[in-house]
Formats: structure tokens, sequence, C-alpha cells
């Protein structure tokens, strides 16, 4: 059956030529389009001007700590998998002013801050990410107060969601029950067929009237997907998490991940007080990488910028991470001073305190906090580790 | 929602030192009117509740409101001097503006208190938060079968709001003082405010403690109210945290499942006691 509409919910080929033409039709409307690239030997999320500058033919290898890239000639344009930048960081930006105070003689006046940045529009966003943003959400508009920095981008944002076909061995979204497929959140969700010696072909379903929009103004007639291309097309995420599934290790390769997340919150709240937790932080530098890289992770600090002549203060937000002693820190002392107290706080609020506080998981399972922990500590570990041993007492002296 | 919060929470309003009451050394009141008429008519706040106040260049603090909930046109907050936005302001005098947001947090549970004995347990500047649930229990005393104020002190110069105690008394509010260390003055109680319980004659079982202090102070006066009777579910307490925010954004005050600023500061004690009785948590 063919769709004759561009409407939600209908589905349409684009070959490669027609992701250059929707990539130009979102800058001709006016959006920052943004996707991944390679860069400095990782994926990130970078300006994109055309999608000659996607990475085509590159995988990407993960591990506990491990991140590599390599090049197969048979790898499609988004056969890679998450890289350490997420829709994070384009809408809650490390560092952004979140209000402006001038002096004027012995009175200060609030500025309205100019929300006029260009709409932006991110392209190959996996089902792990949407969830990350489905859950950001929660935390900045989904509450009593609504940020309006947040809230700003998000109302504009176009979102070009991509349906993994591959996973690599830290994926574990098809644990937290969000993944692989790409089933919410976006405008446009594109489904890869081909690669490498076969033309790329994508299945592009509509999710948005906007979308809807975007899509008609490519130019040049469209085909629809057929019935049984829709549904082969839904069988691609579908396959992956089956296989995700049924994954097991296997020797001399990376162990594939997965979280047992059943009575999770419990659990967790349950040991507070653990051997587990100095065990982790004999291992753990509190680097914070695992904070920053993480795409739900929304902790932040309030810090003044002053001009020269003082008469001009930036509030500005940054980046907090609760592995730092000033997270916690009242009248001088910060009240989670161990190591092992900091990561408890944020496994325990990730995996546990986010159910209470927003109604769900704090993790997608996009893996990013294992791979980029210049450790490896993994968090499906750590969580099996005290699901294996519940109410293991801390040692005397132990930190947490 | 008050005009101070609507829209955006990051929105600070000018407000005048309309006056400075010292009270101990090191610890002022600060009494703050809105500098913009719209702003000041339609603040309302709960006993409890906190503002958020700025200095720009220097920061914020987050200071609970000591003035009575019934007249919110002046709000007053009795703040020490220990920190970059608390010393700042110590430089400030009358006449001086500052910013304020707010307000925030869940108050003392007053209304659902009325018909109990509430006893009120201040250790040190904790009672500053409690200080405006005494002047609704004032105003409304018959509301209450009793109504007892615990306030713990390290000397007898150190007990704030000293000057009050005769106008609380008058109004029938049995005030009992203790401190850590006498001088020649005291002829009160020396020792810790739990010591205090064990000479309170009430019904435990239509009692209430409202408790501000260091953590581990909740936690002693939480185990004297058990002692004497008194449920768990019967003693709140207000909690104190690092907080950049005061809306649940920021991440900074959390404790346990809860965000201080919102879901608190005053908790119930028994939906926190397990947290509390965990150390760095």
């Amino acid at each position: 059956m063919m769709t004759a509409e561009i409407s939600p919910g209908s589905w349409w080929w684009l070959d490669a030529a027609g992701l250059e033409r929707l990539i130009a039709a979102l800058a001709g409307a006016g959006y920052r389009v943004v996707g991944p690239q390679v860069a400095d030997g990782a994926i990130v999320i970078r300006d994109l001007a055309s999608a000659r500058e996607l990475p085509t033919g590159w995988l990407d290898e993960q591990d506990g700590g491990h991140y590599r890239l390599r090049h197969d000639p048979a790898a499609g344009t988004f056969d890679h998998v998450v890289g350490p930048h997420s829709l994070k960081n384009f809408l809650f930006p490390a560092r952004e002013a979140l209000a402006r105070f001038t002096r004027d003689g012995g009175s200060w006046s609030q500025e309205e801050l100019a929300r006029d940045e260009p709409p932006l529009a991110v392209i190959g966003v996996r089902a792990c990410d949407l969830e990350a943003l489905r859950i950001q959400d929660r935390v900045f508009m989904g509450g009593e107060h609504v940020d309006p920095a947040y809230a700003a981008r998000r109302e504009k944002l176009f979102v070009v969601a991509v349906n993994c076909r591959r996973a690599v061995a830290t994926c574990f979204c098809h644990s937290m029950g969000c993944g692989p497929a790409a089933t919410h959140s976006f405008d446009l969700a594109l489904t890869e067929h081909g690669g490498g010696a076969a033309p790329a072909r994508f299945a592009c379903e509509v999710g948005s009237a906007r979308g809807a929009e975007i899509l008609a103004s490519l130019g040049g007639p469209l085909t629809a997907c057929m019935t049984e291309e829709v549904a082969a097309a839904r069988e691609v995420p579908a396959e992956l998490a089956a296989r995700m599934h049924a994954r097991q290790a296997e020797p001399g390769q990376p162990r594939p991940r997965s979280l047992d997340t059943e009575g999770i919150r419990d659990l967790l709240f349950d040991n507070l007080e653990h051997a587990r937790w100095d065990e982790v932080a004999s291992r753990c530098l509190s680097c914070t990488n695992c904070t920053l890289v993480c795409p739900t992770c929304f902790c932040a600090s309030v810090t003044e910028v002053a001009d020269l002549s003082g008469d001009h203060v930036d509030r500005e937000r940054q980046w907090a991470s609760c592995f730092t002693l000033d997270h916690g820190k009242i009248h001088g002392h910060s009240v989670r001073s161990s190591t092992a107290s900091r990561y408890r706080q944020w496994l325990t609020h990730k995996l546990a305190g986010w159910i209470d506080q927003f109604g769900t998981s704090g993790c997608t399972g996009c893996g990013r906090c294992i791979t980029w922990c210049p450790v490896g500590i993994d968090i499906t570990v750590e969580v099996a580790a005290i699901r294996a041993a519940p109410g293991a007492p801390p040692q005397p002296g132990g930190g947490a | 929602m008050n005009p101070a919060t609507a829209t955006d929470p990051w929105r600070s309003h000018p407000a005048r030192i309309a006056g400075i009451t010292p009270e101990i050394p090191g610890v002022r009141t600060y009494h703050l009117e809105f500098r913009d008429a719209a702003v000041r008519d339609g603040y309302r706040f709960a006993a409890g509740q906190f503002n958020m106040l700025y200095l720009p260049g220097i920061g914020e603090a987050a200071i609970s409101i000591s003035s009575d909930a019934a007249a919110p046109r002046r709000l007053a907050h009795t703040i020490r001097a220990l920190g970059n936005v608390t010393d700042a302001l110590a430089r400030l005098g009358v006449g001086d503006e500052i910013l304020l947001r707010g307000p925030f947090g869940r108050p003392w549970p007053l209304g659902p208190l009325r018909g109990r004995h509430v006893v009120v347990v201040g250790g040190g500047l904790g009672l500053a938060s409690q200080r405006a649930a005494i002047y609704e229990m004032l105003r409304q005393r018959g509301h209450y079968a009793g109504v007892t104020v615990l306030h713990g002190g390290k000397t007898p110069a150190g007990l704030f709001y000293a000057a009050e105690y005769e106008a609380w008394r008058a109004a029938g509010i049995d005030v009992r003082p203790a401190v850590d260390e006498g001088d020649a003055s005291w002829s009160g109680p020396v020792g810790l405010v739990t010591d205090l319980f064990s000479g309170l004659e009430l019904d435990p079982t239509n009692a209430a403690v409202l408790c501000c202090g260091p953590d581990p102070m909740m936690t002693a006066v939480a185990r004297a109210a058990a002692g004497l009777g008194i449920a768990a579910r019967d003693v709140y307490v207000s909690l104190e945290r690092n907080m950049a925010c005061a809306v649940r954004h920021c991440g900074l005050c959390q404790f346990g499942p809860h965000f201080v600023c919102q879901d608190g500061p005053v908790f119930a004690y028994d939906s926190i006691a397990a947290f509390l009785a965990v150390p760095h948590l």
C-alpha cells in the first residue's frame, strides 16, 4: 500500500543524494545542522555541512576504558554507535549564562537574555539518546519549574533519529527497555539499508508534522516505502535487539553488557552500606568522565562572571559532577568526603533515586560511562556485584 | 505561584535592606523589602520556606525566612557570616540593595498539626528557620494543645532571639533554653538540648516535634522524642544541603532520593531516617 501523503507515520525512501538534500533542506529552513563526524580519533557530533562529512565506512570498538575507530569498507553511514557526545552537549551546554545583571548606581537590574540562537537539527540520534532526551525533558521541563534555556532549545529541536543495526559490547539499551529501535521523540527516523559496495538507502519514518514539512520540502518526487518494506525496516532494530538479548561472552572478545534491573531501586537503597562501594573506590579516580559523557547527568553549579568594572555580571551555569568535593559542600566541608561515598551517590542516583525523582531510570544503557572511564569501571558489573552479595557489610574504616 | 518565581526560576528581584538587627556576635537579622511594589504585594510564603539571597558577582545563599508569614512585605533572614555570600552581606548596611528569589521548599506542616502539642527544637542557628513557625503558633496559640520551644546554644551569649523569650512566654509558649557551657549569668540547664526532653509534660500520642540543627542533633532529637513515645512520623526535621538552583534542576542538594530544595527542607523524620543513618550520604 502506498502512502500518498507525507505525514506522521508514513515511510519514504531516501538514497544518499536524498540524505544530502535533507541536510540542505534543514540548513535552508534555518537550522544549525549537526551530526556525527570522525574527529580526534572518535566520532563526535559537530556542525555538518554535507552528508559527505558523516562517518561512512567507520566502525567503533568499545569496551571498558577502550574506544577505537577502524575503517571497514563494508560499513554503512550509521554503523558506528555512540561517541562521547550526546544531545546533552547541545541542549544543556557545559557552560551557559542563565541570568545577567547590570549595576546602575547602587541598584542592580536583571536583563532579559536573548534566546535567539538558531534552531538545532541533529542527525543520527540513537534510541538510547532519544531516551536520554526524554529523561532530560523531565528534569528540566517536567517539574514545577521549567528551565527557560533548555526549553527554548528543546522546543525548536529537530531530531533525525537512526535505528541501530549494530551494537558494541558496552551497549545495553536492551536491558533498559529503550532501544535499539527509535520509537519516540524524533521528527524523522532513518533505517539504513546497504552500505559498503551496495548503494546506501534509508527508509525514513516521519515522526512529526515538522518532519513531514521538511521531507516535503526536499524537492523532487519521493518514493513511499511499501508495506513489506516498512516491515523489513522495522525488523532491522528488532533483529539487533534479539541478538543483543542472546549474545554471550566469547573468548578474546569484549564481554557483552547487560543489566538486571529487577527491583534495582530497593536493591541499591538497601545496600547503601556495602563492601562494594569501598572496593570500587579503590579503582575509581573520581575523574568525573562518567558524568561528563552521561547523556542524562544534569548536575550543575552556578558561577559569577563579572567584567572588570564589576557592573556587569553573568550567572553562568556549568556542569558539575557528584565526583567532586564541591558538589556536596556545605559550610566549608563536603558531605561526601570519600570517593566511595561519591561513587555511591552517582550510581544510586542514576539507577535508584532517579526512579523516585522522575519516574524513570536515569540510565539508558548507552554504555558511555563504561567506555570513557579511564580505568574501565563498569556500572553493570558494580550492580551485579551488589546483587550477588546483598548485605555484605563494609570493612571497618571504609570510606562510604 | 508567587510573582517572585513565576516563569523564569532564575529571576531575582531587587530588595532593600530596611533594617538590621544584631543578634549575637557574627549573627544579624536582615529585614528586606522588595523594591518593586507588585513583587512586594504579591509575595507570600509559609513558615519553614527559604529564599535565595543574591549578591551579583559574589553569589547566592539559601536562607530560611525568619519573620512572620502574616507580614510578607518585610522579610527577615537571620544570617551567620561564614562564607562568601554571608560575609559580603555582613558588609552591607541599611538602605543597601541585594537581590532575592523565592520562596522555595516545603514548609513546616503547621496546619495539620493543629490540636497537637508542638515542640520546637532549635540547635543554634536552626531556630532561625523555626521562628516563623513560632510566630504563627503564637498568633494562633489557641489552635495548639501546647507550644514548647527548646533552644540549644553553645553559650548563654550564643542564644539569639533571647530578647523575645518574654513575649513568647507571655503568649503562652513554654521556652526552655539550654547551653553547652554556662557562665556566671546562667542559671538554666547546661547540656544538650535533648536533655530537656525528660522534663517535658505532654501526651506523646498528641505531640509533634519540629527540629532544625546539625544532622547528628536531629537524629538525637528524634531518638529523644521516641524515648517520650512520640512517633517518628510526628517528628519533622529541616535539612541543609548545598544548593545552586532551589528548583530541583542543579542536583547539588540531593539526599538519597530527595531534592532537599523541593522535597524538603522540611521532612517527616520517618521518611528520611534510613538515609540520615548512612554516613556521608
